[in-house]
């Protein structure tokens, strides 16, 4: 049978085009790649090349047509043993395209987050004790609870290594991975050549390779330049390989401001992380929390950003005695009971937080103090359900105000629990400028406790 | 067709210039295929067809071993189709249905087969290098001597991230060949407005890696560096780089009028310098297969193709569901290390 030639589409955007030239004529044999006609789309004027061989029967449209849709006949091909006499057996009707029909079909139900606005009856708090009552506790820094972890898992598990500037030999520009080179080795603690565009896509790749890379950032500041590699590769795989693989690994190091280093190397990229799907997000503000929560980050089969702090890194906690604890992802803490209004924070923002309940207790006023400790996923529902007893609530970041992970929570708290607010959420955080050098601007352009203090006065109307 | 002269290849058997004959041809028609659907608007978006350079994958597979390991950019079809994977699950993901590779999630830029160590497939211009990179760290890592092939062109070869990789894998001695398919055309910006060395291939020399130049319209030749490469990174030498003479004869996507390059020029490539052609030619000559012969090669091909675009259209949409599956794992996915 004569097989048609149809209006192609040549661009993602073609629906129609102008047939501005034919380069064949009636009679003319062509075979697979020669030019049969030039059309015009909305976008340049295309060469239409044969797929097929086999003798021109007839033309359908005359050159100089415009608005021809796509898939329309346009010619008919012949093959060996056919004449024109056989054409009347191709039907005149374009070939129906079935992709399109779906448009009218229901959606899946949208993400949790976006539920319908109705108030739940109940929202249960999913705070409970991260370890049996008892435990026995030592006083550790961050630091050393970290390089806890990493060994800890390393020891447990042979496709776990750390790769990263100044881990080995160095043992870490901030010493957090102290010691690890003696016990573990170069081939397990590899220092790299400063290139985290590089070693973070090497990583992805190792990880895609059957490994579980650790890959230290000497600050998330440098992590822009691997940004790539961090969204498009790891966090985007799974889902584009149809969950065939994906990346198990752990991006960690500092994060946020440090002390008097300035706008290029002072920023909290919380926010911009959690943006996005693919990726878990953690922030500690404790040392048992960062323990916990790096031995989940190390064994989790997705790419976990670790955000740590230079700051809190010397801070000590108390930290449990125990063989294998670990932290799950989503589980808020409740470092304090209050009931006139609901602090949120994490990371370094904790430090601010607890310093303001405890200066607002002073003032009579109770304040419930939450920790995220992971941004992705978030425990909304701890949050919610201390919204609905306290009924009022202030987030407290260090990253900029515009898309903050408070916006985020204010919205959402909107949408789950807005007949019981008695006022607007309101969020501290850092100002909206790069950070400055000068000490006194410095301290300016950060949220303060006093900041925390008056917004919570401010939504209690005290 | 062919006028060019291919020397007589005496370690080559008959059936091998066979396979080549076929696994080219499978991609040629493959592709022109996928050409014709993206016409009908059964295939959306970027499509990237791989039409002139089938000697490049096929050569580079021959020398190729179970286990090895290859990784490439969007121009990924012949890749694939190199490596064994279905022409049914890459036809059905570039119409975007369940049963392509990716269940209809990645599209023609974003595929991969685990079984098939083929990973990927990616849509941002040189991201591949450091991850194949990464992949032969993996094997160094893990003790086996498995190889891997990281597949970019020469515009990608601009990409700082190439050069990181190249200093890394020299360091650590990673048993990755780099493989620039040089197709001579970034997009439509020719090497010599884009890139400050004619010679890629020398650009591994300050990091010690050694590189050479092949032609890449020559199925054989390409085998034969291939070859080379693999022993040189199998025996524990580090990394290598092939830079491998090619050209793409259709534009650089399906939206490309390819105003850049004359139609000589194409024609001249094509009826002078055709991988398949060149095959054939030597099948013919040498008097190893007969017209009947491949006459019966292009029929089974034309059946896997054509059974391939009604898998690619019978397969149906993914459902709805899908759209919030895959985002994350559950469990880490095993590997037989």
């Amino acid at each position: 049978m004569p097989t048609e030639v149809l209006m192609p589409a040549l661009s993602p955007t073609m629906e129609e085009g102008t047939l501005a030239k034919w380069m064949v004529k009636e009679g003319d044999t062509v075979s697979s790649g020669d030019i049969l006609a030039e059309i015009e789309t909305d976008k340049a004027t295309m060469e239409f090349e044969a797929v097929d061989e086999g003798t021109i029967g007839k033309i359908l449209i005359e050159e100089g047509t415009e608005g021809v849709k796509v898939n329309t006949p346009i010619a008919v091909l012949l093959e060996e043993g056919e004449s024109a006499d056989d054409i009347g057996e191709v039907s005149a009707a374009p070939a129906a395209d079935s992709s399109d029909d779906s448009d009218e079909e229901e959606a899946p139900a949208p993400a949790k987050a976006h539920a319908a606005a109705s108030v739940p009856a109940e929202v249960k708090s999913n705070a409970s004790p991260d370890w049996p009552e008892g435990t026995e506790m030592k006083e550790q820094t961050v630091r050393e609870a970290l390089r806890d972890a990493m060994a800890e898992e390393m020891r447990a598990d042979e496709l776990v290594y750390v790769m990263g500037e100044e881990v080995a030999e160095y043992e870490g520009a901030y010493k957090v991975t102290q010691g690890l080179l003696d016990e573990f080795g170069s081939n397990r603690v590899v220092d790299t050549p400063i290139t985290e565009h590089g070693f973070a896509g090497l990583a992805v790749g190792a990880a895609f390779g059957g490994l579980k890379p650790i890959v230290e950032f000497m600050t998330f500041n440098f992590a822009m330049q691997a940004m790539d590699q961090i969204i498009n590769s790891a966090a985007k795989t799974l889902y584009m390989s149809g969950g065939q693989m994906g990346a198990p690994m752990v991006f960690r190091g500092p994060n946020g401001a440090a002390a008097r280093v300035a706008a290029q190397h002072s920023q909290d990229y919380a926010s911009w992380y959690a943006h996005i799907p693919g990726l878990k997000v953690v922030m500690p503000y404790s040392a048992s929390d960062a323990k916990g929560l790096l031995k989940q980050a190390i064994r989790d089969p997705n790419p976990v950003i670790f955000l740590e702090n230079e700051i809190l890194y010397g801070r000590s906690f108390e930290v449990p005695v125990l063989d294998d604890f670990t932290i799950p992802f989503g589980k808020a803490r409740i470092w304090r009971e209050g009931s006139d209004v609901t602090i949120v924070s994490f990371g370094i923002g904790m430090q601010y937080a607890l310093q303001a309940a405890d200066k607002l207790a002073e003032d009579g006023i109770s304040a419930e103090v939450i920790d995220l400790r992971t941004l992705r996923p978030i425990d909304y529902d701890t949050v919610i359900a201390s919204v609905m007893k306290t009924n009022r609530c202030v987030t407290v970041e260090e990253g900029f105000p515009v898309g903050s992970i408070g916006n985020h929570l204010s919205a959402t708290i909107m949408e789950r629990a807005f007949d019981y607010l008695d006022a607007p959420v309101l969020n501290c955080t850092g100002k909206d400028v790069p950070m400055p050098y000068a000490a006194n601007l410095e301290k300016l352009a950060l949220v303060t406790t006093d900041e925390v203090i008056a917004a919570v006065k401010k939504v209690t109307y005290r | 067709m062919a006028t060019r002269k291919s020397a007589a290849k005496p370690n080559v058997s008959a059936d091998e210039l066979k396979k080549y004959y076929h696994d080219m041809l499978l991609i040629r028609r493959f592709e022109e295929k996928a050409g014709q659907l993206y016409g009908m608007g059964l295939i959306g978006g970027f499509c990237h067809l791989y039409i002139g350079q089938e000697a490049v994958v096929v050569g580079l597979e021959a020398a190729a071993e179970e286990g090895d390991k290859r990784v490439t950019s969007y121009r990924d079809h012949g890749h694939m189709l190199a490596c064994g994977m279905d022409p049914n699950g890459v036809m059905a993901e570039l119409t975007g249905r369940e049963g392509g590779y990716s269940k209809g999630k990645g599209g023609s830029m974003h595929m991969f087969s685990k079984e098939k160590d083929f990973y990927g497939g990616h849509g941002i211009v040189g991201a591949q290098v450091p991850i194949g990179t990464g992949l032969a760290f993996a094997d160094k890592y893990l003790g086996n001597d498995r190889v891997s092939f990281a597949y970019f062109g020469d515009g990608a070869a601009n990409q700082g991230q190439v050069y990181e990789s190249f200093n890394m894998a020299a360091v650590w001695k990673l048993p990755v060949i780099f493989v620039i398919e040089n197709n001579q055309y970034a997009m439509g910006t020719a090497q010599k407005r884009s890139t400050s060395s004619a010679e890629i291939y020398k650009r591994g020399e300050p990091f010690g890696i050694p590189g050479q130049l092949v032609d890449g319209m020559d199925v054989l030749a390409v085998k034969e560096a291939g070859e080379k490469a693999v022993a040189h990174c199998r025996s524990g030498e580090g990394p290598y780089i092939l830079e491998i003479k090619t050209y793409r004869y259709r534009g650089h996507s399906m939206s490309d009028p390819a105003k850049y390059r004359t139609r000589e020029e194409v024609q001249n490539m094509r009826e002078k310098h055709d991988p398949i052609e060149h095959i054939r030619q030597m099948l013919i000559d040498g008097k190893h297969a007969s017209e009947d012969d491949l006459k019966s090669i292009d029929k089974t091909i034309k059946d896997i193709v054509n059974n391939s675009a009604d898998f690619a259209k019978e397969s149906p949409e993914p459902a709805l569901e899908e759209l919030w599956t895959d985002i994350y794992a559950d469990e880490i996915p095993q590997h037989d290390a």
